[in-house]
């Protein structure tokens, strides 16, 4: 062991600024969603609250889909639905609950809605995923997104819950203690959730699990030959990550109390892979960042020039020219060029 | 006779009109380094890749460890003892040398839906990791990115990551490939060092590391085997001068 020993204090020292970063760059994003909105909200600026609450339950939905994107590089065109199936898991239980019918289902409690939310996209991302995962690159792309327009077409054929219009939630889930109709404690429970889904996807990342899923993404055949068979694991992944997402859902359906199957259209499903390449892949917080600087710059964009679309796709393109690993990767290559200056 | 680790009978693939293996009969006795010439387009990747489950026989019989696992899928192989490397190098590119290494240890260690700790601070993974790359002397790249070093370390590595799945036996693809003198001695004196401990079965066009390594040399040209033997029987075997060895002479 000599020998290893001398190799290794620099390379820990970048071990250790690395590990410095994370944890700054972690308190940074955690105290700005924390007290930024809700001073905002305080001194009047309300609408601002919503913009933070959206950010931030996409910014779940964004990590839920990094976890295969990043971590196992699959990319799925689908998660959009997701999101749908989350939201739907609320309003039809609650319109039901309303207007009468399906007695099974008819409850506005927010246990029922959150654990049905989870079981619907946990079974959606099984069958889906058993059937993606067979196929590899464009045709994963392709095949997810598919079955996403399945779904969405699946809703908007049910005349019962609005079709194509949507379907309004009168009344949000209902929990003990507290409400989420106030809309400060609807915003600390979706912030609250997106920094232990944060912190869970970290955990993840660095365990034997994680550690399999990279070496997936990075060499699927190496993988077979030390004797993985890596389908099991990405189907795990594939099904974590869609339970993610519909939870976001869940979150996204009490906000908005408004839902359509609008959500779930595989416009949609670009907008949370943009968000997290925006951001960066690779990094912990990149999908979150992807997510901060999408809201906000649609919102900013949107009040200059109705044709805001453009600027918006000029500087997307922009990003993924000149940023290969999204925003985030602006913090990891001032340390790099830094380290060479030594 | 010893028996043999790994026995191949009458194994057969074509592929339309080209018999890219034809009957091709093999074993490879406990703990021999067994080497695997011909010249190119003998069909040596082709035999190596129905070796390791990549390719699948369409009729013979390969038996491991008196077993057979004909049809087996590629990671059934590796989870049977049979690890190989590649002749295209094929390691994990963005992740450091010893989390190639921790993977292959890790793979070997059960099943992964372990969530929560973290793998790359598990002495069960790293301490034999670290022990796999110093056998293959690159204990001192260890948290280097394998992107980052040099072709000859990725062949080096590969060897690590074979021998990290704690394998009977060792399939190596052309582990000189593309190598340099230097580099080349280097994995030759690594072999050596495994002799006696491992069993295996080298394909390799470098005639100076199988003569120097090889205990039994087997020729296979146009699919198929054409003599077996020691270096000094091969090295006189007409036919295989003619095939073989003539090409490069002339």
């Amino acid at each position: 062991m000599t020998t290893t020993t001398s190799a290794r204090p620099d390379h820990r020292q970048n071990r250790n600024t690395e590990t410095t970063r994370l944890l700054l760059v972690s308190a940074l994003l955690v105290l700005i969603l924390a007290i930024l909105p809700t001073v905002l909200y305080l001194t009047g600026h309300t609408f601002w609250l919503d913009i933070f609450t959206r950010l931030v339950i996409l910014a779940i939905a964004a990590v839920g889909l990094n976890l295969i994107l990043g971590l196992g590089g699959m990319v799925s065109f689908g998660h959009a639905a997701y999101i749908g199936l989350g939201a739907y898991a609320v309003g039809i239980p609650a319109y039901h609950s309303t207007y009468g019918g399906m007695d099974a289902i008819a409850t506005y409690n927010g246990f029922f809605h959150l654990a049905l939310a989870l079981t619907v996209s946990a079974l959606f991302a099984l069958v889906t995923g058993i059937i993606s995962l067979r196929t590899r690159g464009v045709n994963f792309i392709m095949i997810t997104m598919a079955f996403a327009q399945m779904m969405y077409y699946a809703i908007v054929s049910l005349e019962t819950y609005g079709g194509d219009d949507g379907l309004t939630i009168d009344v949000r889930s209902e929990f003990p203690i507290i409400s989420l109709d106030d809309p400060l404690t609807l915003y600390a429970v979706s912030f609250i959730s997106l920094i232990i889904i944060v912190f869970l996807v970290h955990r993840i990342s660095n365990s034997r699990f994680g550690l399999t899923l990279q070496g997936a993404r990075s060499n699927e055949e190496r993988m077979l030959a030390i004797g993985v068979n890596c389908y099991k694991y990405q189907l795990a992944a594939f099904v974590m990550s869609g339970v993610i997402c519909g939870y976001a859902g869940f979150l996204l359906g009490n906000f908005t109390t408004f839902i359509s199957p609008e959500m779930m259209d595989w416009t949609r499903s670009g907008e949370i892979m943009i968000m997290v390449i925006l951001g960066g892949a690779t990094f912990l917080w990149g999908p979150v960042i992807g997510a901060i600087v999408f809201i906000i710059l649609e919102y900013v964009l949107s009040e200059v020039t109705v044709y805001w679309h453009l600027p918006f796709g000029l500087l997307l393109i922009f990003s993924v020219l000149f940023l290969r690993n999204g925003l985030a990767s602006v913090l990891q290559r001032s340390h790099s060029q830094a380290g060479k200056g030594q | 006779m010893t028996e043999s680790i790994l026995q191949v009978v009458n194994l057969c693939k074509s592929f339309g009109g080209v018999h890219a293996t034809d009957q091709v009969s093999l074993s490879v006795r406990h703990g021999e380094i067994h080497a695997l010439i011909g010249p190119n387009g003998a069909g040596k990747t082709t035999l190596i890749s129905q070796l390791s489950g990549l390719l699948r026989p369409d009729s013979g019989k390969i038996l491991f460890d008196n077993k057979d696992i004909t049809g087996y899928a590629a990671y059934q192989f590796s989870q049977a003892g049979l690890a190989r490397s590649f002749q295209i190098t094929s390691v994990f590119q963005d992740l450091s040398l010893l989390d190639n290494v921790a993977l292959a240890v890790q793979a070997n260690d059960g099943h992964a839906f372990r969530f929560w700790h973290n793998a790359r601070k598990d002495q069960r993974l790293r301490t034999p990791a670290m022990q796999y790359l110093q056998q293959v002397q690159l204990s001192d790249q260890a948290e280097q990115i394998a992107s980052e070093v040099s072709h000859g370390e990725r062949r080096q590595l590969e060897i690590a990551m074979a021998l990290a799945t704690s394998p009977k036996l060792l399939l190596l693809d052309e582990p000189m490939a593309g190598m340099g003198q230097d580099e080349s001695s280097l994995i030759i004196e690594i072999l050596k060092n495994l002799r006696g401990d491992k069993s295996i079965l080298l394909v390799e066009h470098d005639m100076d590391a199988v003569f120097a390594l090889a205990d039994t040399i087997s020729v296979l040209v146009y699919g198929q085997i054409i003599a077996t033997g020691t270096s000094a029987e091969i090295k006189t075997n007409t036919a295989v001068q003619k095939a073989y060895l003539g090409e490069d002479a002339a």
